[in-house]
């Protein structure tokens, strides 16, 4: 088959390459779909006023949706992303097609396998699955399958970047978006490799034929665990610089920043394991702060850097698309009613003020004395994954589905809405568990009002009132999650397919960086005018989030010290 | 700067793009490096100066060896019992040992405020999370390793150890006590 030419952003897209983008994405919407039915059933249980599960399908319903959420949704739509930031951005054809499906039916089996032995009740472990708790060997089994088909689909988007350089499909250096994305996949390696690390001794463990100490298994997973959100970072920042051209054609300021920020990610990647063993008896501190840190915060200053950057080039972008006048006139006249573009923000001021500013604080070796294990550390990370990442990737959705999939987005009007609706449950539940958290509710919990436990704990109605929140914050999370199911399931399976001119011509359902795609280079003289005018409005948001962080960070200093002298 | 063309990220670099920083980015960039290097040195000053680190005294140890320190120590120090479990009241300065185990806290501690004591935690069988209520202090409990941290409780009360490591079906049932005397 010959390759189509794009008739929005001009790029020659191989046939392949799209339908594997649109099998792994889809696939990983169906997975969401389980993980969100999963998470509503979770809101109402810790909500304590419903208490909606028994006890051991708590614990299951749990495990499947850390499952599925964070590991089968978010790979298998990372994988989409890079069959998209691969072959189909650099203009060439997809490598070894079928290497690209067999690595998605091992994906497959292995997420329905695990799948079914966890609905099944053969492994109520939780997804760290922390050994010596034992699962059924099939469980792990699974999760191999799926990690080789993840390997597998990094090395076409490797293969993918050869061939075009090869071939000459594109002049220049690749563009910032599969810069990032080549960053993600080199993370992505090195994650998989602690993946069999640790997997292939436990599964070999769980056939009784091996050893595992349970400490070490905690640091090589979380070197797995730990590691693939750093796979997230990259890929969805790279995607924040696609939403940002593709909804108001920002730019970047300066190639060499946003490229050594990336770059930065993959420098200290292993290190992230030390955030979840920072009270643990098996590491000392020096161990535990240099590794916390990524080595002096530098991962963390990577993240700061694109902080800047992105906000910073939608700016530009909109400066040189005349929204001109004062330091704001580019946000109020931003296009808010895009899904694309509201997505991006939204998930942006998620990831920054929220899952950012508390990682770095209960990552630091001593603060995370009073928050390890407690509903901080959810409430922490579905403000990093879900507010930021899982956010992201269904901005990028709306642009894939007239792209990609070339179907126009149905129930428009909802998709408008759906970032905001989940952007405002994911903050109000993340902020209320960080809040419950701080009084040392524990995550992973059946039953915080402990009727039957030996020693009643009661805890200050104050936590009442954030556990309350907490189930409203999700309610609200899981219907826009649920509309974003819906929209996708519906625009893919149920309308009919675009043609060119159809995309032109535009109409309803079509985000408007679809029917015009704002200008995605710019003349000599309006990029030196827009750099002579720099960021005004940028910097005061930067100030602003900067303020918050040196606050939350020194507000939990003071906490602490008022506790037990402990050391 | 001026032959310097702005475009997206989904566009090619052409070109040299190894250009000089703009002035704004590069002040931000100033900014976060050193608030990155005062939050590291945060790190270990408060190991210097400050007065909460899970520093400890690490070491492994078999469970059933934890097991048998752990009933010598109630032996030597018991002075009731609560629930079926026992309660100890440990000299100052002592090492006290308290085990975790599906799904129980052993023993009962009665303390004192103000006095410095060894806390050993470890676990019989599979992790295990030590959250002590209402101080919202939490250390990680693993089988094979004895966690000892030195303690002074600085306020008294009828305190709880809650479990905040998942550890199977009795896990929302796993708690302890600890009661610290003026
Ligand atoms: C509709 C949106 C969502 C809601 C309402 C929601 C809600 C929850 C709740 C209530 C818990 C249980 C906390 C506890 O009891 O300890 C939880 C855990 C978790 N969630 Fe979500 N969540 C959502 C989406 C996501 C997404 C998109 C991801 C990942 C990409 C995710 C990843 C996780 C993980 C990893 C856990 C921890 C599981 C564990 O402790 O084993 N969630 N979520
Ligand atoms: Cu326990």
């Amino acid at each position: 088959m010959s390759m189509r030419t794009c008739p929005v952003t001009g790029l020659k897209v191989c046939p392949d390459a799209e339908a594997l983008v649109r099998w792994h994405a889809v696939t990983a919407v169906v997975h969401f779909l389980i993980g969100v039915s999963a998470a509503i059933l979770l809101v109402l249980t810790r909500w304590q006023a419903v208490h909606l599960l028994p006890s051991d399908w708590y614990y299951r319903i749990l495990t499947a949706h850390g499952l599925n959420m964070l590991i089968f949704f978010i790979i298998f739509f990372e994988m989409a992303v890079l069959h998209f930031a691969g072959p189909i951005l650099l203009n060439c054809r997809q490598p070894a097609a079928k290497l690209g499906w067999l690595a998605y039916v091992l994906m497959l089996i292995g997420a329905c396998t695990t799948n079914g032995f966890v609905f099944a009740g053969k492994a109520d472990v939780l997804f760290t699955s922390y050994v010596p708790l034992k699962a059924h060997p099939a469980y792990y089994l699974g999760i191999i399958l799926f990690a080789v088909g993840a390997l597998l689909d990094t090395s076409l988007f490797f293969a993918a970047l050869v061939k075009a350089k090869k071939e000459k499909t594109y002049t220049g250096s690749v563009p910032l978006v599969t810069y990032g994305a080549l960053t993600a996949a080199i993370i992505a390696v090195i994650t998989l490799i602690h993946g069999a690390m640790v997997y292939v001794p436990t599964f070999l463990w769980s056939l009784g034929l091996m050893q595992m100490d349970p400490e070490v298994y905690r640091m090589v997973w979380w070197a797995l665990g730990h590691s693939s959100q750093q796979i997230n970072v990259a890929a969805h920042v790279a995607c924040w610089y696609l939403l940002a051209g593709l909804t108001v054609g920002g730019v970047v300021l300066n190639e060499k920043v946003s490229r050594g920020a990336f770059f930065l990610y993959v420098l200290f990647i292993s290190m992230a394991s030390a955030h979840h063993l920072l009270v643990d008896p098996g590491v000392g501190p020096a161990w535990k702060v240099w590794n916390t840190s990524y080595a002096m915060y530098l991962a963390v200053l990577a993240s700061m850097v694109h902080g800047f950057t992105v906000p910073a080039g939608i700016e530009t972008g909109q400066r040189l698309r005349g929204f001109n006048q004062g330091r704001f006139q580019w946000l109020t006249k931003a296009p808010w009613g895009d899904p694309g573009f509201a997505a991006l923000w939204v998930s942006l001021v998620i990831f920054g003020f929220g899952g950012g500013i508390t990682g770095v604080v209960i990552g630091t070796e001593q603060i995370n004395i009073i928050a390890h294990n407690t509903l901080r550390i959810p409430g922490h990370f579905h403000m990093t994954v879900v507010g930021g990442t899982a956010l992201c990737f269904m901005g990028v959705t709306y642009y894939l589905l007239p792209l990609i999939f070339r179907r126009r987005v149905a129930f428009y009007k909802l998709a408008q809405i759906q970032p905001y609706v989940f952007g405002a449950g994911i903050s109000l539940m993340g902020i209320a568990m960080t809040y419950a958290g701080s009084f040392g509710v524990p995550r992973r919990h059946w039953d915080i009002s402990f009727t039957q436990a030996p020693f009643g704990v009661q805890f200050p109605t104050t936590v009442d009132l954030f556990m309350a929140a907490m189930a409203m914050g999700g309610l609200l999370a899981f219907l826009g999650g649920i509309s974003y199911c819906l929209i996708a399931v519906v625009s893919v399976f149920f309308r009919p397919a675009l043609s060119d001119d159809d995309l032109k011509r535009g109409g309803p359902g079509l985000p408007p960086g679809v029917v015009r795609l704002p200008s995605q280079t710019h003349t000599a003289e309006a990029s030196e005018a827009a750099h002579r005018q720099g960021n005004p409005g940028t910097v005061v948001l930067v100030g602003v989030f900067f303020v918050c962080f040196i606050l939350y960070y020194f507000t939990n200093w003071k906490i602490l010290s008022l506790l037990w002298k402990v050391g | 700067m001026s032959e310097e063309k702005f475009h997206s990220a989904l566009v090619p670099a052409q070109g040299v793009w190894w250009r000089p920083v703009g002035a704004q980015e590069k002040r931000w960039i100033q900014i976060s490096f050193v608030w990155c290097m005062l939050m590291f040195a945060m790190m270990p000053l408060w190991h210097w100066k400050g007065g909460q680190n899970p520093s400890g005294i690490r070491g492994r140890v078999v469970p059933k060896d934890y097991r048998q320190r752990t009933e010598r120590f109630i032996q030597d120090y018991k002075v009731g019992e609560e629930k079926g479990i026992p309660v100890v009241a440990p000299p100052a300065g002592a090492d006290i040992y308290v085990e975790a185990s599906m799904w129980m806290w052993r023993p009962i501690l009665h303390l004192k405020q103000g006095t410095t004591y060894v806390l050993h935690l470890s676990s019989f069988d599979i992790n295990h999370g030590f959250s002590l209520y209402p101080m919202n202090i939490n250390f990680q409990v693993v089988p094979g390793y004895d966690y000892g941290l030195k303690v002074t409780p600085n306020q008294a009360g009828d305190m709880r150890i809650i479990c905040n490591e998942f550890c199977g079906v009795g896990h929302h049932i796993m708690t302890g006590k600890i009661l610290v005397e003026k």
